[in-house]
């Protein structure tokens, strides 16, 4: 077909030029369905609100749009961990800015078929967990549930509310030729991409606006209110509101970033297995306040991942004895334990036979043909049709099967027969679709590519609800067949669209509904208390890192200059004490060999495999970011990203110049600036912010005070350029020179950076800090809080006294012997207090497994 | 035949357990050939939350969580059995007159074609027995050291009965060559194991045929050497398989020792590996390392 409408549409519009049509090389596939147009090349009705806005874009405009699409998330951090990618957890999510766009009325259909799947596999499940009657008498293969690794013996018997096991249920779809939706795989265990959906959403919405408001496109709102109110509703005691908490994996898990999302955008607190607790039969969450009750589970978990106890034995992500507890009915997981069986493509063949006896229906919505090797007249047409038939594993099972996208080699389809022969029960085949084709913007034009569609759909009531939209994904090439974001493909936006316009949905409570005010948000979890704590005092060091390295590289210089060595050994003694420069030690020898220096201070910014790097202080805080991800703002997130990337793409350059190094030190000091900017404005005085502001401090503490120390070890501690360069990294020499405007002296520099409380860059301050964040600590460490006050009111005291010398201030020719010990003391007791804080809150053990000892 | 049983583990852990969970399988399974007429089980420091209940193979099996901290645990089952040698209860559709000895022996194949898909419902539940489990995954060479045994025509118990004694003869009995965590084909290479990885082999090659097997863990009497006294406590847990026969039911084969388990076999709990029987199995927080001593001991109250 030629696409002869599409061209009258460009001719519609004088304005455009016509090699600038991004059109022109739309072509149908000859055997595909097409989306957009129908046989006779016409753009079909539901995309014609659509085509009437693109159809008045240049190929400039488009683009435009699209990098602005990138560019939203890109701030949003939307991000897909492709586990074979290096980029690893960076890799930002792939989106199409072309919205998939679905007929109102179809959907209609569509979505009667799905509330019908989503209850036959609810009892399916159910049957299966149950009495097995389905089993008995014949209607289901009993090799299909007891072959299954997703079978889970311990969860058999175990009793839910309504008789639910699918809370939360996701179909994958694809439309072949004639325009039939078919289901090719049904998600039961954790149906992801919700929450992609919802962020596509954000993203389209704001790229094409008018188009947006036009079509009357359905809200996605609505649907995650439905999954708030079915999770409050499955708590088990009704007098209060439930406790519901989502069950990560950690951010290694390639949608890390949708759990962090979503358990944002529902409220909900998002948890790993360790954050909670077993005891007395019910699930507990370990805060810093100590144990509160959890009453829902929403798990992100495989489900034979959630007890090591009574499940596999060889995985720590889940919580120990929590099967026991949802056996006693006293925690609901969602999905249940055990739903994971259904995701088996073999029950597909199943399904048209159990829907007539089940529910006394026709299966509405057809699953794409297939065809189980566990039943003998399958495996034999399956045997005889290897060729042109898509051959999977029927469960979940870490066998390999010869890459699908290829054609068999004859001596890979003699080993696969043998295979089948051998344990038929593990091969399931599937007929191969001709996916439809949707258009697309790649390279600067309009082209089609193979399309699918995932939906969600949440329990309501005793049926289901469905989420106007979904999440469509395009193939990465024209004659693609599979659809996967792990190989590559692309997102799109789904658009249901409405006749008449839509009901806004807004997550916010509406202003009737009673809610209890409250000021606190003092209930974290132990574990983000610790996490907190450290991306304070990992910013700190990288601020402290950072400003020693600039002071150092704006004092060397290639030509030795005898005078800059005693001014920068202290800087770099500081760097050493502190395990981020150990042959600063001696920096006379560095002197002989400049080049060997410059190096070695580039190592020191750039080098990610050096310990205590630059580099590697922002990587660990940029992973630390992540592991709060769903308890900080974007802007947060965003600046510390962009830490990230001056100092990777500074490293990468061939040639780095001392001068380069300098701006980017600068960047990355201004880049946390903003952070700690956002610290102090944004965050709320509540226990997070707290824990962080104590990292902090601390750091702060370490890092100044070594440097005092180092410059009252040095020969000439009244050496001027060294005081200058002290001033410097303590960022006080505008207030040093409003207040002396001379040549600074030993005693006024000590006054200022280590005992002015006034000045939040001295010593003195961050203990005063410290000691004020350890009055308003939680109760529930009573004898480490009381041994870390303890320890920071002697070295207060200790400083104080220093500081008041012989006639109640330093002045000149005052002993610096009580002041240096004084310093000391606090430097050896700061440690101590990062430990004690550690000990009384973060004192999450290691789980370990007893009882496998070997039968003689 | 009547034993009092004692069975004893004792963990010491190296640093404080703050809280601990566990699962155990101690008290006997109650068969046609075997009753438990008493059982007691305890735990020292006392248990915060203690539940009994049956597991989804009928094996009694009791959680328990310890919430106060502890640096030693301790688990001591006590139990009577009496072994019949007729069974007291009629096993389902059974002709048998003893256990183990048939009057007709069926066909291997027959029996293989009896779990052929769609199975008839009277066998849906040994049928379970005939997957793969996490410890026992049937392979194609496996089914190759199996062969020899199953010839054409030959009967179900004759056939195992010659595998039986054919992993005693292959297979080095030797404590070091194995842990819990060795992967049968490493056993098959080696030609060693323990009695847990002979119950595994048998169980993999009989899957690998295509036949129901599945794990029995229990006790079994020790003689002491002639002359001398019993000593207490010097007994072990073992393991053995069962094979299920139509018409018998399921039939026990211990290939560490040769022999068809009678009298002095006592049941504990089955499953379709050791990780579904485990005896004492838990997750602890905290603790650091640990050591573990078992003790069993095993007491005939009847005159030889």
């Amino acid at each position: 077909m030629s696409p002869s409408k599409l061209q009258n549409q460009r001719s519609n519009n004088p304005e455009n030029p016509p090699h600038a049509n991004p059109w022109a090389d739309y072509e149908t596939h000859p055997q595909a369905y097409d989306e957009l147009l129908d046989a006779d090349g016409g753009v079909r009705p539901h995309y014609v609100r659509l085509m009437d806005a693109l159809g008045r874009f240049t190929a400039a405009e488009m683009k435009h749009r699209q990098e602005t699409c990138l560019r939203f998330i890109q701030e949003q951090g939307i991000a897909y961990h492709v586990y074979s990618d290096p980029r690893g957890m960076e890799r930002p999510w792939q989106l199409d800015p072309l919205p998939f766009v679905l007929d109102p009325v179809e959907w209609r259909r569509l979505e009667q078929g799905l509330i019908q799947r989503a209850v036959l596999l609810n009892r399916i499940i159910a049957d299966c967990h149950g009495n097995q009657d389905l089993i008995r008498s014949g209607w289901l293969s009993p090799a299909l549930v007891f072959a299954q690794p997703d079978f889970l013996r311990p969860c058999h018997g175990i009793r839910q509310p309504q008789n639910r096991y699918l809370h939360f249920y996701a179909a994958d779809l694809s439309r072949s030729p004639d325009g039939q939706w078919w289901v090719v795989s049904d998600r039961t265990q954790i149906p992801t991409g919700a929450g992609y959906a919802l962020a596509n959403r954000l993203v389209c919405s704001r790229i094409f606006p008018e188009s947006f408001r036009d079509n009357n496109v359905h809200r996605l709102a609505g649907f995650f209110r439905k999954v708030q109110a079915a999770m409050s509703g499955l708590a088990a005691d009704s007098s209060e509101p439930g406790k519901v908490v989502m069950l990560t994996p950690g951010p290694h898990n390639e949608t890390f970033f949708e759990q962090a999302y979503l358990a944002r955008y529902l409220g909900y607190m998002l948890v790993e297995g360790q954050d909670l607790t077993v005891r007395n039969n019910c699930v507990y969450l370990k805060t810093l306040n100590g144990l509160e009750r959890v009453d829902v589970i929403l798990r992100r978990v495989d489900d034979d991942f959630c007890d090591p106890l009574e499940l596999r034995n060889d995985s720590m992500l889940g919580v120990p004895g929590l099967v026991e507890v949802v056996r006693a009915g006293r925690v609901i997981v969602a999905n249940a334990l055990g739903s994971g069986l259904l995701q088996s493509p073999a029950f597909m063949s199943f399904l048209p036979g159990l829907c007539r006896h089940l529910l006394n229906e026709d299966l509405r919505l057809p699953s794409v043909a297939t065809w189980w090797c566990g039943q003998k007249k399958a495996q034999k047409f399956v045997l005889e049709n290897l060729d042109r038939l898509l051959i999977k594993p029927a469960f979940r099972t870490r066998m390999s099967l010869p890459d699908p996208e290829k054609r068999l080699a004859e001596g890979e389809k003699a080993e696969l027969r043998r295979k089948i022969a051998f344990d038929p029960d593990l091969f399931v085949a599937q007929e191969r679709v001709q996916l439809a084709h949707a258009p697309c913007w790649e390279q600067g034009r309009f082209v089609g590519r193979p399309v699918g569609l995932r939906v969600y759909l949440v329990a309501d009531g005793d049926s289901y609800s469905v989420m106007p939209g979904g999440l469509a994904r395009v193939a990465p090439a024209a004659n693609g067949q599979f659809i996967s974001m792990q190989r590559g493909s692309c997102s799109k936006d789904t658009w249901v669209i409405s006749p008449t316009p839509v009901e806004e949905f807004t997550l916010l409570h509406s202003p009737l509904q009673n809610v209890e005010l409250r000021r606190t948000g003092n209930n974290i979890p132990s574990r983000l208390a610790d996490n907190f704590f450290w991306l304070g005092r990992y910013a700190e060091r990288a601020d402290a890192t950072a400003r020693l390295l600039r002071s150092t590289l704006l004092r060397f210089s290639p030509e030795p200059v005898g005078g800059s060595l005693p001014v920068l050994a202290p800087l770099l003694q500081t760097l050493a004490s502190q395990g981020q420069m150990e042959h600063a030690i001696r920096p006379e020898s560095w002197f002989c060999r400049p080049e060997a220096f410059e190096a070695e201070l580039f190592a020191v910014i750039f080098d990610a495999n050096r310990a205590g790097s630059l580099r590697q202080t922002v990587d660990h805080l940029q992973r630390l970011a992540m592991l709060v991800r769903d308890r900080t703002s974007n802007d947060m997130w965003r600046v510390l990203n962009q830490l990230g990337e001056e100092l990777t793409s500074n490293a990468k350059k061939s040639v780095v110049l001392m001068g380069d190094a300098g701006s980017v030190l600068s960047q990355v000091l201004l880049g946390l600036a903003a952070f700690h900017g956002l610290a102090r404005e944004n965050m709320t005085r509540a226990q997070a912010w707290r824990f962080l502001d104590m990292g902090l401090r601390l750091e702060r503490a370490i890092y100044l005070g070594s440097l005092l120390d180092g410059v009252l070890q040095t020969p000439d501690p009244e050496n001027p350029s060294l005081l200058e360069a002290v001033l410097e990294v303590a960022d006080s020499s505008i207030t040093y020179r409003s207040r002396y405007n001379l040549i600074p002296s030993l005693p006024s520099i000590l006054d200022l950076v280590l005992l002015d409380d006034k000045n939040p860059r001295s010593v003195l301050f961050q203990m005063e800090q410290l000691a004020k964040h350890f009055d308003r600590l939680p109760r529930d460490a009573e004898e480490s809080v009381a041994s870390g006050r303890k320890l920071l009111r002697n070295d207060l005291a200790a400083l104080r006294q220093a500081g008041s010398g012989e006639q109640g201030c330093l002045g000149p020719g005052s002993s610096m012997e009580p002041v240096g010990l004084a310093l000391r003391q606090t430097l050896n007791d700061l440690p101590r207090v990062s430990d004690l804080i550690a000990a009384g809150y973060f004192a999450h053990s290691t789980i370990s497994r007893t009882g496998r000892e070997q039968a003689p | 035949m009547t034993f009092a049983i004692t069975h004893q583990t004792v963990y010491e852990y190296e640093a404080p357990v703050a809280v601990s969970h566990h699962v155990a399988r101690l008290e006997p399974l109650s068969s046609p050939f075997q009753s438990c007429g008493r059982f007691e089980l305890d735990i020292l420091p006392a248990p915060g939350l203690r539940k009994v209940h049956s597991d989804y193979f009928g094996n009694r099996l009791c959680f328990f969580a310890i919430q106060e901290s502890h640096s030693r645990l301790e688990v001591t089952a006590r139990s009577l059995v009496t072994r019949h040698s007729i069974p007291t209860l009629p096993a389902p559709a059974s002709p048998v007159e003893t256990e183990g000895k048939m009057e007709t022996d069926t066909p291997w194949e027959q029996v293989l074609e009896m779990f052929r898909d769609p199975v008839s419902p009277q066998v849906v539940d040994p049928y379970q027995y005939i997957f793969d489990s996490p410890q026992v995954r049937a392979s194609m060479e496996l089914a190759d050291y199996a062969l020899p045994s199953f010839s054409g025509g030959c009967g179900l118990m004759e056939a195992v009965r010659d595998l039986n004694r054919r992993i005693f003869e292959d297979f080095k009995y030797d404590v070091k060559a194995t842990t819990v965590a060795t992967p049968l084909e490493e056993v098959l290479a080696k030609r060693r194991g323990v009695c847990q990885d002979f119950a595994h082999l048998g169980i993999a090659c009989l899957r690998s045929m295509g036949l129901p097997a599945r794990y029995v863990s229990g006790y079994l009497r020790t003689h002491p050497p002639r002359g001398k006294p019993r000593l207490v406590g010097a007994d072990a847990s073992h393991a053995w398989f069962s094979v299920f026969c139509p018409g018998s039911g399921w039939l026990d084969f211990d290939p560490t020792n040769n022999l068809q388990p009678g009298l002095e076999h006592i049941t504990v709990a089955v499953g379709r590996d050791f990780g579904d029987v485990s005896p004492v199995a838990g997750i602890v927080t905290g603790g650091g390392s640990h050591v573990v001593k078992v003790s069993v001991d095993v007491e005939p109250l009847d005159k030889p």
